[in-house]
């Protein structure tokens, strides 16, 4: 693999975020960033062991018909790819195995753990412990929230970011909850729950709606494995890339230009070109 | 095949039963909604409400698959439980299981399916299947019949539900809920009959009674003389055609239906004003919809910027040198008013197709979405068949929000409009806008053509007995007759992945021209398309099927859903056919165009259609529609000043009309795509109401694209002329507000109107085509004025309730869409007020033009003096406004619209956070002032900036020699003060308390 840093999007079957996560990635540096619809992946066409840092979009996979991308986890975990004994897991499995990034947003996020890719304690990468299932109004909601960040958080991508960042969600099931409680002790004891739903001064993490959108336990917005380099959240990064995304933008002429979801991808991009090329 | 004694087993068949509930203490969100809406549409309290879904599957699959499935796929181990084969539910009152009925498009069951055809690694074989039902698990006092009537009146629709109830010591003794596979099952076989139309007028308007052809006896005594004619018949002897067969009659109905031919908007109108003048006109499309675009662009020369206009499914204007924006509105009315989730959400998926399939193919930006409806909290009885407007608001509120958000197309502006007259019918207008390359492979992107030879392939799901006659329906045969025909529901995933392959074969040039499969199927669809050769050759036996049954002309109008039609050269089809394979679309060669001027229909090698192309789509005889305006007397009411105007303003900011719609908008993702810039909501608490939105549709530019509307059905009681023009200047006021460039615009028309045919059903017939001519004549003279062409449009024009004597008429309604450009959306304006100090001034002349107001209908009055809009005026105010915005001199912008100044003024303030004081006696006034005029007046190119005192001087002097006034200042401590014309306080409210009425009426919905 040359020296660039390669990042891929896959789309298809309900992804309707590629395309910003594509940019977001370029914005941030990344010399690729390939929106490669699924079925080249599964014609065999194209490979995840091509790229650093694999990036699963908001949307709604098969429309969640199953609830939220269960159907979508299905299918990568038993589509097989045409020409080859492999299947699509196969590659997601050495991808991972191999130190590279993963980062689910949104239906990602609902993806990675209903796959069971998230929390993934003890590099258990196989086993569902938490879901994310339908927020407590009942209601899919697109309205923008504080997120408090922890800085002793392994995560790669929340690295170095202090206080807190401001990014919409937009979803109907977004409530984290675990099966076990010491899976939640685990969890914040190893500070795998890097942003959380918090007051507007980015100080207290918050169970109040609307702060706190859809009644996640302990405001969980967004959780990493025990690496930091696999990494879910229900808000969309891709969504404040830029100063004019921002839903204040006409009242504040001192908003910086980049956008903080960008933060990120800078994180994410920066630690590939520091540590996987 | 597995052993199955239980109950899971019909007759011979593997009928597999596989209930999913959520594990104990795991919070029930759908089961607490319901619960919660049951109280409010049925007044019937519950202590609790829970759910289970059900997946009955019809596959030969063995037990280890079905456990597999059930633990994988189709349940979620860490809140999730399930049972096969057993009953699930336990300690409730009432059971009630609502499943859909034969052929009705099962999403989840389509999803679950494919699911379990990924775990097993083996394809449903042909007639297996996986159908979906809820289980609601009610506790609380209530008795069959009570449940009957939760089931039918909230849980269920009887058009496309069916259900089960059981109490508990039913559901004992029958051991859970009896497996029902809801397989459509056809009888008979498909066979082409001939129609003898050598008979009676009355026998000929019973053929197209009994068909539900819609057909008039003109029209049907054109088909009878057609066919006698002797050439005619000479060419269709060589077919082996006599007489129409079935599948002829059924083309040409849908080809000269009302939906497809608009022979109002066609016909020959007798109009009549009220000075006895009698003009005859010929079109109201070509008079005056067409006229005006065509008047507009020559005068506009070099500057036009329309590129597509009424040929296609959308209209195309220039976004700059490398692409083109494409529009389209449509309206989904009679099937909202049937079953609102369906019909709402096919009208967002379906109108998704219009701009898809316009040109060569552009992709979705985004979608626009107006309703119409009576007030959710209507407390009269109801006529029969009609539903409650709360469950009508709820169920296309919803049906919108799954087809935009799934679709990934964010809803970035819209409106709701309150009138009771619209229990009668609702009106659901969807919009959406996409991006086309300006050249692709070397051609302009908006032109299409078929060529002689290319293979007719149609693409997406299949056919089904979906929507036929849909639109000619009558409520008593939706009862008695087939369900499955009566809606549609749309499906966005299957569309997704038709889009997605499709813009991939677009640019790889695999087709010569794409068209969407939308009324009247695949008639309409490849009946336009054999317009550019000539003629056509199509196999219905070729087409893909849903189920077994179907009649040849049930094929070829069948309006099921996520369809689009192409022109693939021969030398591609195969690359074409493959590429969908991989991407799991379905893709049909079904036969190709000719030149034959022939449309020509097979079934198994057999002729069953062969119409003549001229007489099929210009052989329907013009209309003939008298007009008589009589202007309605109206005055004046003589209303005194009221004593506390704050008390007027809170309550006219509570008005359905006015208020908050916020529950709404965030139910709609307005940021998907990451281009919106003006969201629907905005201000210092992200809930003050935008006029329009402003989209950047690619990601590394700052040019954006603005999208507006204007609606104002109430003036319509008064005048559809000034109503016209007022929906005109209220878009493209609310356009420039946020910073559309007014000279870079373009309109979309489109018409909901009650039948304006005079007839024993509709005696004043005369009238209401006579607004209907107003309404046009004002089109035209107010997008002359503006020079705003129109480049797309649609005409619904039966939107009349009537059973037995009871008929509700919906006031006349048109929605004016604008879309056009921004050159850098970091000159966009928000309506929020943005700084303490800020001057405050009124652009515009206010009147004393009241009539049709909110402020009047608070009052219980419709006055007479309805606004009238100075477009000369108007548009050199935009222009300047323009300039200001370009110069970063305004801080806010907001137009005046309901409600008035009081309305404008409160919605910044609040917005914006702060405080304001205004001085009426500063407002230019024309005629006599009062402080309710001046407050409530509607008069029409209105808007209301905020200014830095800095740019004071440069504003004043940009606005020299234009009626404007500075009436305040933004100020701190959150009050809103108005002082009156004699000094006086006249309104002195705590912004906060404003808000608060504003956002109260609908917050819970």
């Amino acid at each position: 693999m040359a020296k660039e840093v390669r990042a891929v999007v896959i789309a298809g079957n309900g992804t309707n975020c590629e395309r910003e996560v594509a940019y977001a990635c370029r914005l941030a540096g990344a010399d690729v960033a390939d929106i490669v619809h699924v079925a080249e992946l599964l014609a065999g066409r194209a490979c995840l062991d091509d790229y650093h840092f694999l990036n699963l979009a908001g949307g709604f996979l098969d429309g969640d018909d199953l609830g939220s991308a269960k159907a979508g986890a299905n299918r990568l975990l038993h589509a097989p790819i045409v020409g080859s004994n492999e299947k699509l897991i196969d590659q997601v499995n050495r991808f991972i195995a191999a130190g590279k990034l993963v980062m689910g947003v949104c239906n990602g996020f609902q993806l990675m753990v209903k796959m069971g890719l998230l929390p993934a304690l003890d590099g258990d990468h196989g086993a569902q412990s938490a879901t994310l299932t339908v927020n407590d109004s009942g209601r899919f909601e697109d309205r923008w929230t504080y997120l408090k960040l922890d800085p002793e958080s392994p995560c790669i991508y929340t690295r170095g970011l202090a206080g807190g960042i401001y990014l919409p969600v937009r979803h109907g099931e977004g409530k984290f909850v675990v099966a076990r409680e010491t899976t939640l002790d685990a969890i914040e004891a190893r500070h795998l729950i890097p942003l959380k739903y918090c007051t507007a001064d980015y100080a207290e993490p918050t169970l109040d709606y609307p702060l706190n959108p859809n009644g996640s336990v302990h405001a969980i917005a967004g959780v990493c494995d025990q690496s930091g380099r696999l990494f879910g959240l229900m808000p969309h990064p891709e969504a404040y890339l830029h100063r004019t995304h921002h839903p204040r933008w006409t009242r504040d002429e001192a908003l910086p230009e980049a956008g903080m979801g960008l933060w990120l991808y800078q994180n994410a991009i920066n630690f590939i070109r520091a540590e996987l090329l | 095949m597995l052993a199955c004694t239980t109950k899971g087993s019909i007759g011979e068949e593997m009928i597999w039963r596989v209930v999913v509930g959520l594990r104990d203490g795991v919070r029930d969100p759908r089961g607490d909604r319901v619960c919660r809406e049951i109280a409010q549409h049925l007044n019937v309290t519950l202590q609790e409400v829970r759910t289970l879904d059900v997946y009955t599957i019809d596959a030969e699959l063995d037990t280890a698959a079905i456990a597999a499935a059930a633990a994988g796929p189709l349940s979620d181990p860490v809140i999730q439980e399930y049972a096969i084969n057993r009953p699930l539910a336990t300690d409730f009152d009432i059971l009630i299981e609502v499943g859909y009925r034969p052929g009705v498009t099962d999403n989840v069951g389509r999803t679950a399916r494919e699911a379990i055809e990924y775990l097993t690694n083996r394809p449903f074989a042909h007639g297996e299947g996986v159908y979906t039902s809820t289980q609601y698990l009610l506790k609380g006092s209530l008795d069959k019949a009570a449940a009957e009537r939760v089931a039918a009146d909230f849980l269920a629709n009887g058009l496309i539900q069916r259900w089960t109830i059981l109490t508990p010591n039913e559901f004992i003794t029958q051991g859970g809920v009896a497996a029902s596979v809801p397989k459509v099952v056809t009888e008979g076989h498909p066979q082409v009959r001939v129609l003898d139309l050598a008979v009676s007028n009355e026998q000929l308007l019973q053929i197209s009674r009994a068909g539900m052809l819609a057909l008039n006896l003109q029209e049907m005594k054109t088909l009878q003389a057609y066919v006698v004619d002797p050439a005619v018949r000479e060419v269709r002897a060589r077919c082996g055609l006599d007489a129409l067969t079935d599948v002829e009659l059924e083309v040409l109905a849908q080809t000269w239906s009302e939906h497809c031919k608009h022979k109002i908007f066609s016909a020959r109108i007798d109009y009549e004003d009220e000075q006895g003048q009698r003009q005859t006109i010929d079109s109201l499309f070509k008079s005056f919809i067409v006229k005006a675009t065509r008047d507009i662009r020559a005068a506009q020369g070099d500057d036009d910027i329309c590129l597509s206009v009424f040929k296609d499914n959308a209209g195309v204007i220039r976004f700059n040198d490398d692409w083109s924006l494409v529009f389209k509105v449509e309206t989904h009315n009679s099937p909202s008013a049937l079953d609102p989730y369906g019909g709402a959400l096919t009208g967002i998926v379906g109108v998704n197709r219009d701009p898809f399939g316009t040109g060569m193919g552009a992709r979705l930006i985004f979608n626009t979405d107006v309703f119409c409806f009576a007030s959710p909290f209507y407390a009269q009885p109801l006529p029969p068949r009609l539903l409650h407007p709360r469950r009508i608001f709820e169920g296309v509120v919803e049906g919108v929000e799954h087809g935009g958000n799934k679709s990934g197309i964010p809803t970035i502006n819209g409106s709701i409009v309150f009138d009771d007259r619209f229990a009668g019918k609702p009106l659901v207008y969807c919009g959406t806008a996409a991006l086309m390359p300006a050249l692709l492979n070397g051609r302009p992107g908006h032109e299409k053509k078929a060529l002689v030879g290319d293979r007719i392939v149609m693409v997406g799901g299949r056919i089904g007995k979906d929507g036929i006659h849909g639109a000619t329906f009558s409520s008593e045969e939706l009862h008695a007759g087939s369900p499955v025909t009566a809606v549609q529901i749309g499906d966005p995933i299957t569309q997704r992945r038709m889009f997605d392959f499709l813009l991939i074969a677009r640019d790889r040039g695999l087709y010569n021209a794409i068209t969407d499969n939308g009324a009247g199927g695949l008639s309409s669809s490849v009946g336009e398309m054999c317009e550019d050769t000539g003629g056509c050759e199509l196999h219905l036996d070729r087409a893909p099927l849903k189920y077994p049954g179907l009649q040849p002309w049930e094929i070829l109008i069948s309006e099921a859903q996520e369809r689009m039609t192409l022109a693939v050269p021969t030398e591609n089809l195969a690359r074409f056919i493959q590429l969908a394979r991989e991407m799991n679309v379905e893709a049909s060669d079904l036969g190709c165009f000719t030149d034959s001027g022939f449309f020509h229909a097979f079934y198994h090698g057999e002729t069953v259609a062969y119409l003549d192309m001229a007489f099929l789509h210009n052989g329907v005889p013009q209309l003939i529609i008298p007009a008589k305006w009589t202007p309605p007397t109206l005055s004046e009411p003589q209303l005194d000043c009221p004593a506390d105007f704050s008390e007027v303003l809170r309550r006219l900011l509570g008005r359905l009309n006015i208020c908050s719609k916020e529950a709404v908008v965030r139910r709609y993702d307005h940021e998907v795509q990451a281009g919106t810039v003006v969201k629907p909501l905005t201000g210092v608490a992200n809930d003050g109401p935008s006029d329009a939105a402003v989209f950047r549709p690619l990601l590394d530019s700052f040019e954006g694209a603005v999208v507006a509307h204007g609606i104002c059905p109430r003036y319509s009681d008064i005048d559809t002329y000034h109503m016209m023009a007022c929906a005109i200047d209220e878009g493209l006021r609310n356009y420039v507000a946020v910073g559309g460039h007014i000279d870079h615009v373009a309109g979309l028309d489109n018409f909901c109107w009650c039948d304006p045919v005079k007839s024993d059903k509709t005696p004043d017939g005369e009238y209401k085509a006579a607004q209907l001519v107003r309404a046009n004549q004002a089109l035209y003279d107010y997008c002359l004025a503006y020079s705003v062409p129109l480049i797309s449009g649609k005409d619904s024009m039966k939107n009349d309730y009537q059973i037995g004597t009871s008929k509700i008429s919906i006031p006349p309604t048109v929605l004016f869409s604008v879309i056009g450009k921004i050159d850098d959306v970091r000159t966009a304006c928000t309506m929020d007020a943005k700084r303490v100090d800020d001057l405050v001034y009124l652009l515009g002349s206010t009147a004393d033009e009241l009539g049709g107001s909110e402020y009047y209908a608070l009052c219980g009055e419709l006055g007479s003096n309805v606004p009238q809009v100075d477009a000369a005026t108007a548009l050199a105010r935009y222009r300047t406004l323009n300039i200001a915005q370009r110069e970063g001199l305004v801080a806010s912008c907001h137009d005046l619209s309901d409600g008035g100044l009081a309305v404008a003024l409160a919605e910044t303030a609040s917005a914006g956070g702060f405080g304001m004081t205004v001085n009426l006696a500063q407002v230019p006034f024309g005629g006599e002032p009062r402080n309710d005029r001046i407050l409530f007046s509607e008069s029409q190119s209105r808007l209301l900036v905020t200014v830095h005192p800095a740019h004071r001087d440069r504003f004043e002097q940009l606005f020299a020699g234009q009626v404007w006034a500075l009436i305040g200042t933004v100020v701190s401590g959150g009050k809103l003060r108005v002082e009156g014309l004699a000094g006086e306080g006249v309104i002195e409210a705590g912004i906060d308390d404003l808000k608060e009425a504003w956002q109260a009426p609908l917050r819970e919905l």
